[in-house]
């Protein structure tokens, strides 16, 4: 029999092992996940927590409900990856052997690359919603901000889900306007981006809805390290922010199994070909989700879309065919923007978001780059959609790769 | 894409103001760049400016600030120094490469 080895069952690792399991060609191959941890988090309700939307029996749940059964499933850290013995070494000593691997590690924050950061300050005056523990303790301190300086910071490019802290900065105007208190909190948000978002026309957008609520942008602030005591952020290039309650987003790096292989970038991401999204320098380890390295959003849509892609390859791949080019970066998110509206945004490599409707060109029901409350319903939906549909391997009625049909140039 | 030329050597640069065609690049086209900038180059810029573009070589695309401090073994604060505001950028397009990825 042959073996497959997923490394990690967050998000990416759980819908392709459902996926694989249900293919008829798999039928004489072993499915092998390994992951260290037992609790799946749905990762976008972070974002919620801090502002008492969901509680936690919406965000944590045990990875082994949602994992197929036929699958073996081996909770244990992984030490190193062997690609010259094609096994993978656990930290209890024990070898995975695998024919085809496919590493989904994910990307983790790291607070402590920043000094001052994760001192004792942390989860006082200091906060991030990254985790779980992060955006409960966050909750609280935002219940008791009363007054002050809120400063929402990003440390270093790439994090998971980058309109992230825009949609904090707008639930958190939405949040302290609701309790009356907005015209006594500052709302400043710190980016080392050139502006709102990476892209132009998005950024043009979101600017222009971050200066109509009041919420001071400070680009190319690219922090050095954090006073916790004089409350102060500084920048390498000597700039100053002083906060009464700073909230950050750490610096993001993939598993450290992956810098112990020896596999990775400076932040441990592994160098991986942008369009069949194998392994660079590999012929059977495959990347997905966080763990690459590809220019495309850190994102549960960019995981799904790769799948989907991946699903297809593997057919080729088994059937000793050459693969075909089949992702191209498609990312799709939505963007709380607080008042019970959101905004939606379509993507790839090669496209920025544009103006239009999503997914049925001309109809919608979901119009992009624009603000509605039908955005804001298909947010909250796809907290359903995630736990029930997603992360199943059910397929959703959108194309993998991005289409220009329904978009405005 | 939108290109202008640099004055004085005759240089197609996109709309960044990066070089349209990297294999154009010279060391004169570096300082009249960086003087585009208001940087004069010293020996610890070309120290930076030849790590990136022995790094472009072997990897096919400029290195990121990260990437650059860890290898190179110059501070990222002394690169804040010696390429005010984004010095990933700044070093890329005055070494005449494209703009660096981790803008996403």
């Amino acid at each position: 029999m042959k073996r497959l080895v997923i490394l990690g069952a967050g998000t990416a690792g759980t819908m392709l092992a459902n996926r694989l399991a249900s293919m008829p060609e798999m039928d004489d191959w072993r499915i092998t996940v390994v992951d260290a941890t037992r609790e799946h988090y749905y990762q976008p309700g972070f974002l919620l927590l801090p502002f008492g939307v969901y509680s936690k029996d919406d965000v944590v749940r045990p990875k082994r409900y949602y994992l197929p059964a036929g699958a073996e499933l081996i909770f244990a850290e992984v030490d190193h990856i062997r690609p010259d013995q094609k096994s993978v070494v656990l930290m209890d000593g024990r070898n995975v052997a695998y024919d085809v691997l496919v590493i989904a590690t994910g990307s983790h924050i790291h607070p402590e690359e920043t000094p001052g950061l994760m001192e004792h300050e942390w989860h006082k005056s200091i906060h991030t919603f990254y985790d779980f523990e992060g955006a409960v303790a966050l909750a609280k301190a935002l219940r008791q901000f009363k007054e002050g300086r809120l400063v929402l910071n990003v440390a270093e490019m790439p994090i998971k889900c980058p309109v992230a802290p825009l949609e904090f900065v707008f639930l958190a105007d939405w949040y302290f306007t609701h309790r009356g208190l907005r015209d006594r909190i500052e709302i400043v948000y710190a980016t080392p981006l050139p502006g709102a978002f990476t892209k132009p026309k998005a950024t043009e957008m979101l600017g222009n809805m971050l200066a109509e609520r009041g919420i001071q942008v400070v680009p190319e602030f690219n922090v050095m390290e954090v006073d916790p005591d004089a409350r102060i952020l500084r920048s390498y290039d000597e700039q100053e922010i002083e906060y009464d309650v700073l909230v950050s987003i750490p610096v993001h790096m993939g598993a450290e199994a992956i810098a112990r292989s020896e596999m990775g970038d400076e932040l441990n991401f592994v160098p991986t070909d942008r369009h069949t999204l194998l392994a660079k320098h590999y012929d059977d380890i495959f990347v997905l989700g966080d763990a690459t390295d590809l220019p495309a959003s850190k994102a549960g849509s960019v995981a799904h879309f790769e799948v989907d892609a991946f699903m297809e390859n593997f057919r080729r791949y088994l059937d000793g065919l050459e693969l075909l080019p089949l992702f191209d970066g498609h990312s799709n998110c939505f963007i709380e923007t607080g008042y019970g509206k959101g905004v939606l945004i379509d993507f790839n490599y090669d496209v920025e978001p544009l103006p239009g409707m999503f997914p049925l060109p001309g109809i919608g029901p979901m119009p992009l780059l624009t603000e509605s409350r039908v955005n804001h319903w298909g947010k909250l939906l796809f907290h359903w959609m995630y736990w029930n549909v997603l992360l199943k391997g059910r397929e959703l009625p959108i194309p993998a790769q991005m289409s220009m049909a329904g978009k405005r140039l | 894409m939108t290109t202008k030329t640099l004055a004085e050597l005759n240089v197609a640069l996109d709309a960044e103001g990066f070089l349209v065609n990297p294999d154009d690049w010279t060391p004169e086209i570096a300082e009249a760049l960086a003087r585009e900038e208001g940087i004069d180059l010293t020996d610890r810029h070309w120290e930076v400016i030849n790590f990136v573009r022995k790094y472009y070589e072997e990897h096919g695309e400029p290195p990121t600030l990260r990437a650059i401090t860890k290898r190179s073994g110059v501070p990222t604060k002394e690169l804040y120094q010696l390429f005010p505001k984004g010095p990933a950028k700044k070093v890329a397009r005055i070494a005449g490469l494209g703009k660096p990825k981790g803008c996403i």
